[in-house]
């Protein structure tokens, strides 16, 4: 599995990616969720996001991608990235072959499909509809997209949900290959990560709620 | 490029597989068969309004399968997928309706002869039918396309989508009739005037499916944008 990893680390990132978030703030309805936050990543780092439920990890990541809107602060210098939600984005009318001919192809990239199946311990699934997939193997699948295009931030919510020790582990050698071709990542969890180098503790940011609205902020 | 014909080609799949096909041809071929009964077997009066009855029949087979365009990608996550996909969301979009179209209304608009023909359609004013259904029907995906974006978040929303764009079905189905009257009328008008009716109408139904060609696109991006949480 390793030399297969090692096949798509020929990848070459721009070495100058890099991210920096500076006074970033989010509310979710009228409820502020956190304020000024910052942090910086540079080529090769991983930050690992760490917090109560609640406390704004899937909203910050969803900041990153673009989907949300800021609601005060910046973010610098996002390079393209990959996105890994509760949601995994598969079709369950499709095959698995399928689904990686349409992501490697999206993406121009002459895939070879029976090598990433392998890669993810997907290998001999490719005729099987993504439907009859257990919810640890759809888990996988979608981690395949990380693979089958490179781009230098991966924004990873809870990477690990419903994957077994042997996926956990597939988790940790992609992040880490990803790492070394200079790649960066942002990573929710609850569970520690052993990739990342960089923590930040969400609740640390909650955002100060103003005196008659619900104080809600676990301590 | 490739890219776009390769979303294209996705969703196209996903729509011919999604099963709506069948049910839309099911719905149209029930109506058309129950439509004699309702209003009587006399061949004269369902000659004089097949084609509007076909008109009205495309559209709501059409609507039926537009209600769910958009949402089942977003709450799979499909949608937020797209969004990184290398090409903007208005192209994917473009894609997606496009892919739509092909696997959805081609087979519709293939099976219209077949339905006129049960309406005892006169057979000289399949063309013009058909020619106006061809160049109206992309403005009915594409205004349709943005009642389904408007109404992405809503949860079971389907009614919502149809009131959303429904408005904007009304010019499409005066146009696409009138054009058929116009060959109704054709021989108390003669050959010539006839044909210069029809023209324009046929070109007035171009021009709403060009203009929503245009804009639909981005309104329904910008929907969709706005619809993230």
């Amino acid at each position: 599995m390793k030399q297969g990893l090692r096949y798509f680390v020929d990848w070459v990132h721009p070495t100058d990616s890099a991210l920096a978030v500076e006074g970033l703030a989010c509310r979710r309805g009228l409820r502020p969720v956190f304020d000024n936050l910052c942090f910086t990543l540079a080529a090769g780092q991983a930050l690992a996001l760490y917090g109560a439920n609640g406390s704004g990890k899937t909203s910050l990541l969803r900041q990153l991608a673009g989907f949300l809107a800021v609601d005060g602060g910046q973010v610098l210098a996002v390079p393209s990235c990959h996105y890994l939600g509760h949601a995994d984005g598969l079709k369950a009318a499709l095959t698995v072959d399928e689904t990686l001919a349409f992501e490697t192809r999206l993406q121009n990239r002459q895939g070879q499909i029976s090598d990433i199946l392998a890669i993810i311990g997907l290998a001999g699934r490719g005729p099987q509809m993504v439907g009859d997939l257990s919810a640890g193997q759809r888990r996988r699948l979608a981690l395949a997209r990380l693979i089958t295009a490179p781009r230098p931030l991966w924004l990873l919510d809870e990477p690990l949900t419903a994957l077994d020790s042997q996926g956990a582990e597939l988790v940790n050698d992609l992040a880490a290959a990803h790492l070394a071709s200079g790649g960066l990542i942002v990573a929710a969890s609850h569970s520690p990560l052993s990739f990342a180098i960089k923590s930040l503790h969400m609740d640390d940011f909650a955002a100060v709620e103003s005196a008659g609205e619900q104080s809600a902020a676990p301590a | 490029m490739s890219v776009f014909v390769t979303l294209l080609g996705h969703h196209m799949r996903l729509a011919w597989r999604s099963g709506h096909v069948g049910l839309a041809l099911a719905f149209m071929f029930i109506a058309v068969t129950l439509m004699p009964f309702g209003l009587g077997p006399e061949l004269k009066l369902l000659r004089a309004l097949a084609p509007g009855l076909l008109w009205v029949v495309l559209v709501i087979a059409l609507m039926t399968s537009l209600d769910r365009l958009f949402q089942a990608d977003f709450e799979d996550g499909h949608l937020d997928q797209l969004m990184l996909a290398p090409l903007p969301l208005e192209l994917v979009v473009l894609a997606k309706l496009a892919g739509h179209y092909l696997a959805m209304v081609v087979p519709l608009l293939l099976a219209v002869p077949l339905a006129g023909f049960l309406l005892n359609i006169a057979p000289a004013r399949l063309p013009s039918l058909l020619a106006a259904m061809a160049l109206g029907s992309p403005a009915l995906v594409l205004l349709g396309g943005i009642g389904a974006a408007l109404s992405v978040s809503v949860k079971r929303s389907g009614l919502l989508a149809i009131l959303l764009s429904l408005p904007f079905y009304v010019p499409v189905l005066i146009f696409g009739t009138a054009a058929s009257s116009a060959a109704l009328q054709g021989a108390t008008l003669g050959g010539e005037a006839m044909s210069a009716q029809i023209g324009v109408r046929l070109m007035a139904l171009a021009l709403i499916s060009a203009a929503a060609l245009c804009f639909a696109p981005l309104a329904i991006a910008a929907a969709l944008r706005a619809a993230q949480k």
